[in-house]
């Protein structure tokens, strides 16, 4: 019996070297990053590095094509979501609400982009925006996001109005609120996660993705398309890594913010 | 406007789902500060009547009046009619405050009086002080209680409950029965209730319609309904029943018409006793018994055919046995000719 007891407490000395391994490996490439936004040599990375330097961030503040490429990344990023949040929402409201001729097509019309690769969609998008005569620029980018973002919002949305009761609205609109009074009231509150958790998905895919972006591009660099771009040059190297921990840490906010919020809940 | 105008009139009202008919020509009438119940199985149509009542549905064809006023095509939020859901629908989002409030706050009520009515609803439903609570945090029983003050506190004219009990435990809804009706006698508001549980109509109605396949079999109060039931089908769905007809009708009656005899009014004798001269009597054998706590019920094979079911109260403990021949007798009365 204590024996039992002491083991479901106390995981064995093979259990904890298991997970130690595991975490290793998963956070092991991050410290290598960090490490090497110190290193003095220029291109090549070795180790132990010969020398530390706090140099690289300066040298990173005044790149200005790295604070340009991550500006472009964060407009796109916002756009992309915005636009998402806002299409996607009505179609998971239409295909939800109302029985309607082609709903099923439009459903998995809706879902394809997410579900093909993404160097058939950076083809298609690149030959019709072509075909059409736009100019490549940061709306292209945009455009090309948006596809996919607005799978997520969907998806999201849809899944959040299937677990909200339906009876919901029917209250409500019992209660005295007409159409506009009850979606501002009910389904727009109760849709705030499924909202933010959609809305957060598709900023951080649209903010790292290359592909696509590769293909809708003109002239302009999104930051992770700028990284890439670096690590086939010999010159500055440890800028990359500098703009890899910004990235980090930038990310860790929203993070800490969906912690708290889902915290709150309870 | 009319005090005098019944609570709600629905006029030869039929609702058709592409060929089903869910409604078929229903007229009804009820009565201001009545406690109406709605009794049937699913798909006899007594949801879609509350719907059409509500205004979350439009009748296909007839007319709807509430107050004496055409409510035919009025939407839900202009009906002086508010719902309790099966389900609640308390708004997950939303403080027990908030969700009681929330009618009062549309209608731009000031935000003291609001807080002072909403206080007075719980207090009615007995859960007075958890304003901030939210509706995850509570059983089902009270979650049913914040649904009844949400719909009450707007004063509305006409309470509809939708299975209001239907997702409780047994002891928790006999409580809420009573309560409910309590509740009810209090403020005086017409109370229309949707039940499949004919103990449930048959307890809290004033006057009870018996659906089935579209149509009212049946409307009275719930003694009339058990004691004089017009057709076979209320016989057999409110309440148990003995249904007889044809050639055993011949055999215990001296007419083929069919009749209805409820169980608990045979009384059972020993054969050898001689029997009352004023009572009809049967002679049988019992077949099953089946004992039930408060009550035992007998199977009993009639000679030379047919089954009877009855009942016997457990005043005593019972001194049948399987095998038993037994003299069955009833008062005349008591057959419901159907």
């Amino acid at each position: 019996m204590r024996s039992n007891r002491a083991g479901s407490h106390q995981a064995g000395i093979g259990l904890k070297l298991a997970a130690a391994a595991v975490l290793f490996f998963l956070y092991f490439p991050f410290g290598v990053i960090l490490l090497y936004t110190f290193t003095t040599e220029d291109s090549a990375y070795t180790f132990p590095p010969p020398g530390l330097t706090l140099n690289w961030f300066q040298v990173a503040w005044q790149r200005r094509d790295l604070w340009q490429a991550l500006e472009i990344s964060l407009q796109v990023a916002s756009i992309a979501t915005g636009i998402a949040i806002v299409l996607g929402t009505m179609a998971a409201l239409a295909v939800y609400r109302s029985r309607f001729f082609g709903r099923e097509t439009i459903s998995f019309v809706l879902l394809l982009p997410i579900a093909l690769p993404g160097i058939v969609t950076g083809i298609a998008l690149r030959s019709a925006i072509d075909v059409l005569g736009i100019p490549f620029s940061i709306w292209t980018i945009v455009v090309g996001h948006a596809t996919f973002c607005i799978v997520l919002i969907y998806n999201n949305v849809l899944a959040g109005l299937r677990r909200t009761s339906r009876s919901l609205t029917k209250a409500s609109m019992d209660l005295g609120a007409d159409g506009l009074q009850t979606f501002r009231y009910i389904t727009l509150p109760t849709l705030g996660t499924a909202l933010l958790a959609g809305g957060m998905l598709a900023f951080a895919l649209s903010f790292d993705e290359v592909i696509v972006t590769v293909f809708t591009a003109g002239q302009q660099a999104t930051l992770p398309v700028w990284i890439l771009d670096q690590l086939t040059r010999p010159r500055q190297r440890p800028v990359t890594n500098v703009a890899a921990v910004f990235v980090i840490a930038l990310t860790f906010v929203p993070i800490l913010f969906a912690n708290w919020l889902t915290r709150r809940k309870l | 406007m009319n005090s005098i105008a019944p609570a709600v009139e629905l006029i030869e009202v039929t609702r058709h789902f592409g060929d089903v008919k869910a409604l078929n020509a229903v007229s009804l009438t009820i009565q201001q500060g009545e406690f109406f119940a709605m009794l049937g199985p699913s798909g006899s149509g007594k949801t879609t009547c509350l719907r059409l009542i509500a205004g979350f549905d439009q009748p296909s064809s007839g007319h709807i009046r509430i107050a004496g006023q055409d409510a035919t095509a009025l939407p839900p939020y202009e009906r002086d009619v508010n719902t309790v859901f099966q389900d609640y629908a308390l708004f997950p989002h939303m403080t027990l405050g908030d969700n009681i409030g929330y009618s009062l706050m549309l209608k731009k009520v000031p935000k003291s009086e609001r807080l002072k009515r909403v206080a007075d609803m719980l207090d009615l439903v007995q859960l007075s002080g958890l304003e901030h609570r939210k509706p995850a945090q509570l059983s089902g029983g009270q979650r049913q209680r914040v649904a009844l003050a949400r719909a009450l506190v707007n004063q509305p004219k006409m309470l509809l409950l939708d299975e209001p009990l239907g997702a409780l435990d047994l002891k928790l809804r006999q409580q809420m029965q009573i309560e409910l009706k309590t509740i009810q006698r209090q403020l005086g508001i017409t109370f229309i209730f949707v039940t499949h549980d004919q103990e449930e109509a048959l307890t809290m109605s004033d006057r009870l319609a018996v659906f089935n396949q579209g149509k009212i079999e049946q409307m009275g109060s719930p003694v009339e309904v058990y004691e004089r039931p017009a057709t076979a089908f209320v016989a057999n769905f409110v309440g148990v029943s003995n249904w007889i007809s044809g050639q055993l009708a011949q055999l215990l009656t001296g007419s083929a018409q069919s009749f209805v005899l409820r169980p608990e009014k045979i009384q059972m004798l020993d054969p050898n006793l001689p029997p009352p001269a004023d009572l009809c009597s049967a002679m049988g054998k019992i077949k099953n018994i089946l004992y039930l706590g408060m009550y035992t019920r007998y199977e009993i094979g009639l000679q030379p055919e047919g089954l009877l079911s009855v009942v016997e109260q457990n005043r005593q403990s019972s001194h049948w046995a399987e095998g038993d021949a037994v003299r069955l007798l009833w008062q005349r009365e008591h057959l419901v000719m159907i």
